[in-house]
């Protein structure tokens, strides 16, 4: 199956030394790095995002709008619900300190109202109908908001923000097929004479074709491995160490299955290019007779 | 007695163009000598080409080693194109492969292995007079050296049909024997041989050979002079 990998001394003679400085390898470099930090860079967002999910998954907080109201023995009812885990107040100097950021010092008078606020966790398959029923009976007129709803925009920017990593990840792998198409054109096209004189003693297609995929194949190694080298040393610059691309992404890490598929990318791009050459260079082939 | 090549109502054009060969029909049989000559544009390198599988007859039928190949699938050639040696008017040598290298190619592209193609190749570059110049690239080699270079390419693999088109025209005249010596002992082994030149010394000192002349296209014998002409399949030629 690979071999067309092993070439015989004679065999890399065919090609002659032209080839050899063809561009290929530094294109292949440059969409490799490129891809590598794209693709960490949306691993670490879809950890991001997961993280804040799974945070934010059973989380609850109940606002209790008539000022007054006795916080501490709504909190201990809130608490001792079943299918509640665990509930926090938050205080209201913490809600000033909060609203002060906006409203300045205006924030502080006792005139503006702060509604209460308690910040819950609920047990996994609670029935949420049943829980608002309930909190009504026994704080009416509060308000339940689920934390997933009040962070969505953030939820929908990350997953959009995932969803353009991979559309470039794409992108970019289409571009570096397309690099690889122009460099196997090009070299069919330098050694098109040395193919006429094969194809006259009787070389057949996937002969000639063996010795460009080859060279392709070497050269997209070669560019991809150095531009993942290159890409995996900016992240670890990035992250300051051990915390993989800790400043991209705020803090989000990459773990070992994103860093297996990073490391796999390379080889990905090495593949995809060495088919792309095969595929372009029979079909130029079968041009001729 | 069998035949190598079978041409039917052969015609060739490139393109739009006129056609530059009409109506062929002829045989080659196998392990004779053939002599393929006419003035310059008759079409004696399109016929060659024909002959060697470089083009396809824009009609009729062409057979080669008992096989219709006019419109056999590309894919399919490259076996007869083994069984073919083809000595070309311009060398067609690979400038950055060594003599060594070039002469050995069709043993590689055969599937020789390394240490089957060493000998045969290093006997045929002496036998051309190259033993010394093995290492030599073609931009290097004399015209004349680098058609012997040609020539050794063309018969390493021993082919069962030898098409050379004028293949002593850069030698001088003691190393065009030496070297249609080589075309007439392969001959002898049961290669079929087609020679086009204008070089009628050559052809009158080639005992036994026949001759194909080329006109316009067409094949002819105006004047019936033709030293053993290829019975024609049909029709007039």
């Amino acid at each position: 199956m690979f071999d067309w990998l092993l070439a015989s001394p004679p065999e890399r003679r065919l090609l002659g030394a032209a080839s050899r400085r063809a561009p290929t390898p530094w294109v292949i470099a440059i969409m490799s790095f490129t891809i590598m930090l794209i693709a960490a860079t949306g691993l670490a967002l879809a950890n991001t995002a997961g993280v804040l999910s799974r945070a934010i998954e059973t989380r609850y907080a109940l606002e209790v709008p008539a000022a007054g109201t006795n916080l501490d023995a709504l909190l201990a009812s809130v608490r001792s619900l079943p299918s509640v885990s665990s509930a926090d107040a938050v205080p209201e100097s913490e809600m000033r300190s909060t609203l002060e950021r906006w409203l300045g010092p205006a924030a502080k008078s006792r005139e503006l109202p702060v509604p209460g606020l308690i910040n819950f966790d609920i047990r996994p398959g609670t029935d949420l109908g049943g829980l608002r029923q309930h909190i009504q009976s026994i704080a009416p007129g509060a308000h339940l908001v689920a934390h997933r709803d009040s962070v969505a925009p953030l939820m929908r920017s990350l997953t959009l923000l995932q969803a353009v990593a991979l559309g470039l990840v794409l992108l970019l792998s289409a571009a570096a097929a397309a690099a690889v198409v122009l460099a196997a054109r090009g070299a069919l096209d330098t050694h098109r004479f040395t193919i006429e004189v094969m194809h006259g003693i009787g070389a057949t297609d996937l002969q000639v074709t063996h010795l460009f995929q080859r060279k392709i194949a070497i050269d997209a190694f070669i560019g991809s491995i150095a531009g993942g080298i290159a890409a995996g040393l900016v992240l670890l610059l990035l992250a300051g160490g051990a915390a993989f691309a800790g400043e991209l992404t705020g803090g989000a890490t990459l773990n070992l299955v994103d860093l297996l598929i990073l490391a796999l990318l390379p080889f990905a791009l090495t593949a995809l290019a060495t088919v792309v050459a095969r595929t372009a260079v029979l079909r130029a082939l079968r041009e001729a007779l | 007695m069998a035949a190598v090549a079978e041409f039917d109502s052969v015609g060739l054009r490139y393109g739009t163009g006129a056609e530059v060969l009409r109506d062929l029909d002829f045989r080659l049989r196998t392990g004779a000598f053939y002599f393929l000559t006419g003035p310059s544009g008759a079409g004696k390198t399109s016929l060659l080409k024909l002959l060697y599988l470089a083009q396809r007859p824009t009609r009729g039928r062409i057979k080669l080693f008992g096989e219709e190949l006019s419109e056999a699938a590309r894919e399919t050639l490259p076996p007869y194109r083994r069984r073919i040696g083809v000595v070309f008017q311009d060398f067609r040598l690979i400038r950055h492969l060594s003599a060594f290298d070039n002469v050995a190619l069709p043993l590689r592209v055969a599937g020789a292995k390394d240490e089957d193609v060493e000998g045969p190749v290093r006997e045929m570059l002496a036998w051309v007079g190259l033993a010394d110049r093995a290492s030599a690239r073609p931009p290097t080699l004399s015209g004349g050296e680098q058609q012997r270079v040609a020539i050794a390419r063309a018969v390493i693999n021993r082919p069962e049909l030898l098409v050379a088109d004028e293949p002593t025209g850069n030698v001088d005249a003691d190393m065009a024997n030496r070297l249609m010596g080589l075309f007439t002992a392969l001959n002898r082994l049961g290669t079929t041989v087609v020679v086009a030149t204008h070089d009628v010394g050559l052809i009158n000192a080639t005992a036994g050979a026949q001759m194909i002349r080329l006109e316009g296209g067409t094949l002819v014998d105006p004047t019936g002079s033709l030293r053993n002409p290829p019975r024609p399949t049909r029709g007039s030629a």
